[in-house]
């Protein structure tokens, strides 16, 4: 590295450009990454919570189980429930509707389920509990009246911050949830079944005609997560790509400038492992320079527009795509390698520079 | 001291292959400025990059300080030639980054850590070799900073700085006007003389031959030398 700190004092308006770079770059994935994830709470936050080792879907036809579409009849749920291995199936209905209270109104998931599990479920049909997201928007509290599909149910307890479809969660009892169902228009029947244990979950599956899926592969079931998270995802994949490009172009340039001193150093006995390293290091220190800089602007950012927009400021979100680009970087620059390992000593002698 | 035992070197040139150094032995040793002198085209680099360790003969032998180089693989002549060759080019060739000082620091950094001993010499002898070419008071400009000539004194001192027990020069003066030409031929010498180094020096001029101790003509790939001085 003693060349390649030089080098970094040296040219520091080029290498402070090329950081500048990284930096804006970082930052764009690490803002699209905290979008993503809050994106992805509000909307897969309460399947995620459902207290399952898998969820139950029944397709319709010959298409792809959606918890759009699935309805779950009786016989079906007392099949699962009968089925060896199994140690717990709750039924949960879902759907969306608008929940209103005198000079408030906003669109909510219903969750119907009975109460005992860790998923927050009131115990009485004419009590919901609402998300910290739906009292919120309703301006409700405990023992406030919330009318839903022209029934009144009375706010029995305010719990976490669960969402589904960007809507935040009501829970009914599996009874009230039923009922409203119908009135909506659906056929009152749970959508999925949350079952816990260790069956023979493809046999059981088959003979029900249904699907079982871990609750996390279970999300490309629901058709909004999987365009507007995959879109996201194009974007954070197309950025790494870019960063991978613009660094490694970058310093093939660099490296190319500096190909007659690398010459130099061979012929005067530097080892090509030492240069290489002399190389990815000095790529380094501007990685993660330009990355650091990158995830200190996305945290900064990311905790003023959190108020305003679904962000997630995690490990997840910034870590792990500063390491992602740090790594892609690297590979970029290890590119500019085959100018070191292929210049030849032999040129320094009788160049004129 | 640097021996080159019989050695042959071809190059290819379309179909045939060209003798660019023809069965030439050659002995530098300790102490003794030994010119390469030739007309172009003789050989005179083909000579150099041989004894560099840069390019391997087709046959014969390169021996420096008792290891024969032309046995050894890729990274082992590399190492060769950072622990016992000082090479001096036609140009400076120093690197723009650094300063003075830091040209001659690089060498104990190009085998990676490397022994620290060694490190810790050759940082010990950096001052006093750029007092020994008159450049104390220069050490820490960078090569845009100094005049050709001291640019040309900095890579005697770095060719140096590691204590080689060879040094190569390759047309020292090309670039510089008789005065100072002058001057680094006498620099060349009197350090030869004081570190007792083998040292092969390229030149097709010979108005500085007072700085040479012997002289070997080449030519059409043979030498054959030509004069001996006594000092």
């Amino acid at each position: 590295m003693y060349v390649a700190w030089r080098d970094l004092r040296f040219a520091r308006g080029r290498f402070a450009l090329i950081g500048a770079v990284v930096a804006l770059i970082t930052l764009l994935v690490g803002f699209l990454s905290g979008l993503t994830g809050g994106l992805a709470a509000q909307n897969v936050s309460a399947v995620l919570a459902l207290p399952a080792d898998r969820l139950v879907l029944h397709p319709v036809g010959d298409a792809a189980a959606t918890f759009a579409d699935s309805a779950i009849d009786q016989a079906t749920v007392d099949a699962w429930r009968t089925a060896p291995g199994v140690d717990r199936v709750t039924a949960v209905g879902i759907t969306q509707t608008r929940a209103e209270r005198p000079g408030a109104s906003t669109a909510v998931a219903l969750f119907g389920l009975d109460a005992g599990t860790s998923f927050p479920a009131p115990r009485r049909d004419d009590e919901i509990d609402l998300s910290a997201g739906a009292a919120k928007d309703l301006g409700a509290a405990v023992g406030d009246d919330i009318a839903i599909a022209g029934s009144s149910y009375r706010v029995a307890a305010i719990g976490g911050d669960d969402w589904y479809s960007h809507t935040p969660v009501v829970a009914l009892t599996a009874t009230a949830w039923a009922a409203l169902d119908e009135r909506l228009g659906g056929t009152g029947q749970p959508t999925v079944l949350a079952v816990s244990g260790s069956p023979a979950w493809d046999t059981v599956a088959a003979d029900t005609g249904t699907t079982a899926s871990s609750p996390l592969s279970s999300l490309t079931a629901l058709s909004t997560f999987r365009s507007e998270i995959g879109s996201l995802a194009l974007m954070i994949a197309m950025l790494f790509g870019v960063s991978a490009l613009v660094v490694g172009a970058f310093f093939t340039v660099w490296t190319m400038q500096r190909s007659a001193d690398i010459a130099v150093l061979k012929a005067l006995g530097a080892s090509t492992l030492a240069l290489v390293r002399d190389a990815l290091g000095q790529a380094l220190v501007v990685l993660a320079v330009g990355v650091g800089v990158g995830i200190a602007l996305t945290a900064l950012l990311g905790a003023i527009a959190g108020g305003a927009l679904p962000f997630v400021l995690s490990p997840l979100t910034t870590l792990a795509p500063a390491a992602v680009m740090i790594g892609l970087g690297l590979l970029g620059a290890a590119v500019s390698l085959r100018t070191v390992t292929s210049s030849d000593p032999l040129t320094a002698l009788g160049s004129t520079r | 001291m640097i021996l080159l035992d019989d050695v042959t070197l071809t190059y290819p040139d379309g179909d045939a292959r060209v003798t660019a150094v023809d069965r030439v032995t050659l002995e530098g040793r300790p102490g003794v400025v030994t010119g390469i002198t030739g007309p172009s085209g003789s050989g005179k680099s083909s000579l150099l990059a041989l004894a560099a360790t840069l390019v391997r003969p087709d046959s014969g032998r390169v021996v420096i300080d008792g290891v024969d180089a032309s046995a050894l693989d890729a990274a082992k002549r590399t190492a060769l030639r950072r622990e016992r060759i000082g090479i001096v080019f036609q140009q400076p060739q120093l690197l723009p980054a650094l300063t003075a000082r830091e040209q001659l620091r690089v060498m104990a950094e190009l085998g990676g850590r490397g022994s620290r001993e060694r490190r810790t010499a050759v940082r010990g002898r950096v001052d006093g070799l750029l007092d020994a070419v008159g450049l104390g008071a220069f050490a820490d400009r960078r090569p845009a900073q100094l005049s050709g000539g001291q640019r040309q004194r900095v890579a005697i001192a770095r060719a140096l700085v590691h204590d080689p027990r060879v040094l190569l020069v390759d047309e020292p003066t090309s670039a510089l006007d008789r005065a100072r030409g002058a001057e680094i031929m006498a620099l060349i010498s009197r350090l030869t003389h004081e570190r007792g180094t083998a040292t092969l020096l390229v030149t097709h001029d010979l108005v500085h031959r007072d700085a040479l101790d012997e002289t070997v003509e080449v030519v059409d790939g043979r030498a054959a030398l030509v004069t001996t001085r006594r000092r």
